[in-house]
């Protein structure tokens, strides 16, 4: 029998809301987080995008001036958000030598990296800062949360695109399972609202172009989507082995009773369109949790609000829960905040967990003529969930062709 | 060209804008490491820029003779004359 797991402390900072209360209370309320850029590179570079979602509270206004000048924006996000969960947990003592880190980003220090080479270019290798590369390394963000908690059981970094963060609740999961650690402090964190990523997924066909109404511009599975919207933050979890947790008389929000990722190995950045190797996913993790698809009555959708992504989704979960995928509230949270990228799983897992143990489904917005392809049951006003035991899914896919689902179980 | 204590009080700046140390703490007889507790990132960050800021060059290999705040102000003052 393996070890049960289960969630004690959560942390985020998001387009909409600097900490988990104020974001669940505006995804409860149905806001957006998206905005017209105000940064001077945007005309200056000609960019074809002119909005995005930041973070409502800059980290540099958490964190001492010293701390933030030493860290990229996307490991300053992380180290918040971790600070939330660990406070948010309780936790007082730990045996550190079994506390580990699994916090993900899908881009890493894309600021620092761009900066330093300017640096060079303008001013020449003197110049370039000495901490640069430790600024920059994709591992930035779990290496500074083990550093700040005194994480010592190994400090892990998936790195699966826009899978990243939930991948990293996954490899959370396993650490605690297999007995390498009592206590994983895990997420995602990205911070790449930067001209040349903007740019970039500008190129691909990728992000919406609604400049007159970045408001309305992240509509999952209306007919009229046209793409992503940028978003940038970090979400943090804090898992524990059931028995820590109830040895110290933990508050438990809620099991996380399974866990899976796979590989679609069709296209880089394609989706299936079939949906096998999210269906796949999706099985795996209910198999994983031991769920049958009428224990699910609650889906954290990873619909992005592009054109091509939205429908193969559907298809994986009517494939996994079949015709119960109608009886399934779901929410597609990033019509409120954007697409956070490799921090998405993980602020989505957050929500997932709050929908679990406060029993309400947040809010979709921009729907207004729900692509006829797509009929599932979205949530676009706080929906009640049932009570008794419940199961809610959080699925998160990425470039690459990366699918990761999470299972969380109410208590 | 500045003074020592021009350039003591423009150390204690990058100092503190490095490190938060308070720029009273930095003092001439003060060790980078063993008193101020400033790594060899943070002191290789110090030292460009002090060369910015004063129009000098310290070159790489001098910076580990730089062991207080004292062996800086002086080598600076030197460079500059």
């Amino acid at each position: 029998m393996a070890r049960k797991v289960v969630i004690t402390g959560l942390g985020a900072t998001t387009p909409i809301g600097g900490d988990v209360p104020t974001m669940w209370r505006n995804a409860l309320k149905g806001v957006s987080g998206a905005h017209t850029l105000e940064d001077d590179w945007v005309a200056k570079y000609e960019l074809p995008v002119h909005f995005a979602a930041r973070a409502t509270t800059p980290a540099t206004e958490v964190l001492s001036r010293v701390e933030a000048k030493r860290m990229d924006p996307s490991t300053q996000f992380a180290v918040v958000a971790a600070r939330e969960a660990w406070a948010d947990s309780g936790i007082t003592e730990v045996d550190h030598d079994r506390l580990a880190v699994a916090f993900a980003t899908g881009i890493g220090g894309v600021w620092t990296l761009l900066d330093a080479w300017d640096t060079l270019r303008e001013k020449g290798p003197r110049r370039v800062l000495p901490m640069t590369v430790p600024m920059l390394m994709p591992n930035g963000p779990a290496a500074a949360v083990s550093l700040d908690l005194g994480a010592r059981a190994g400090a892990h970094t998936p790195v699966s695109a826009c899978a990243s963060g939930t991948e990293a609740v996954h490899v959370g999961l396993d650490l605690i399972r297999s007995g390498k650690a009592d206590v994983v402090v895990c997420g995602g964190a990205e911070a790449a609202i930067h001209p040349m990523p903007i740019a970039a997924f500008s190129s691909m066909q990728a992000l919406s172009r609604r400049n007159d109404d970045p408001e309305g511009a992240s509509r999952p599975y209306d007919l009229g989507r046209d793409g992503f919207v940028m978003g940038e933050g970090a979400g943090a979890l804090v898992l524990e082995a059931e028995e820590h947790a109830l040895a110290r008389g933990a508050r438990i929000y809620a099991e996380l009773a399974g866990t899976s990722v796979t590989a679609d190995a069709y296209h880089i950045t394609a989706p299936d369109p079939e949906g096998l190797g999210a269906t796949r996913a999706l099985k795996a993790a209910m198999f994983d949790g031991r769920i049958q698809p009428e224990d699910v009555v609650h889906v954290n959708a990873h619909a992005t609000s592009t054109p091509v992504g939205d429908k193969p989704e559907y298809t994986a979960l009517k494939a996994a829960l079949g015709n119960h995928v109608d009886s399934v509230a779901v929410s597609a949270t990033k019509s409120q905040m954007g697409h956070l990228l490799g921090a998405s799983g993980a602020v989505e897992a957050v929500l997932t967990v709050l929908a679990v143990y406060e029993r309400k489904a947040p809010v979709t917005i921009n729907l207004e003529n729900q692509d006829p392809e797509i009929p599932l049951d979205v949530v676009t006003t706080a929906r009640d969930l049932p009570g008794g035991s419940i199961v809610a899914l959080s699925n998160s896919f990425g470039f690459g062709g990366h699918n990761a689902v999470i299972a969380v179980r109410s208590i | 060209m500045a003074s020592n204590e021009e350039i003591l009080s423009g150390l204690a700046e990058i100092v503190n804008e490095e490190t938060g140390l308070a720029t009273e703490a930095v003092e001439l007889d003060k060790s980078f490491t063993e008193d101020l507790d400033i790594d060899s990132i943070s002191m290789m960050t110090i030292v460009v820029n002090a060369e910015e800021k004063f129009g000098v060059r310290i070159p790489d290999e001098e910076v580990k003779n730089l062991k207080t705040v004292g062996d800086a102000v002086s080598f600076i003052a030197n460079a500059q004359a």
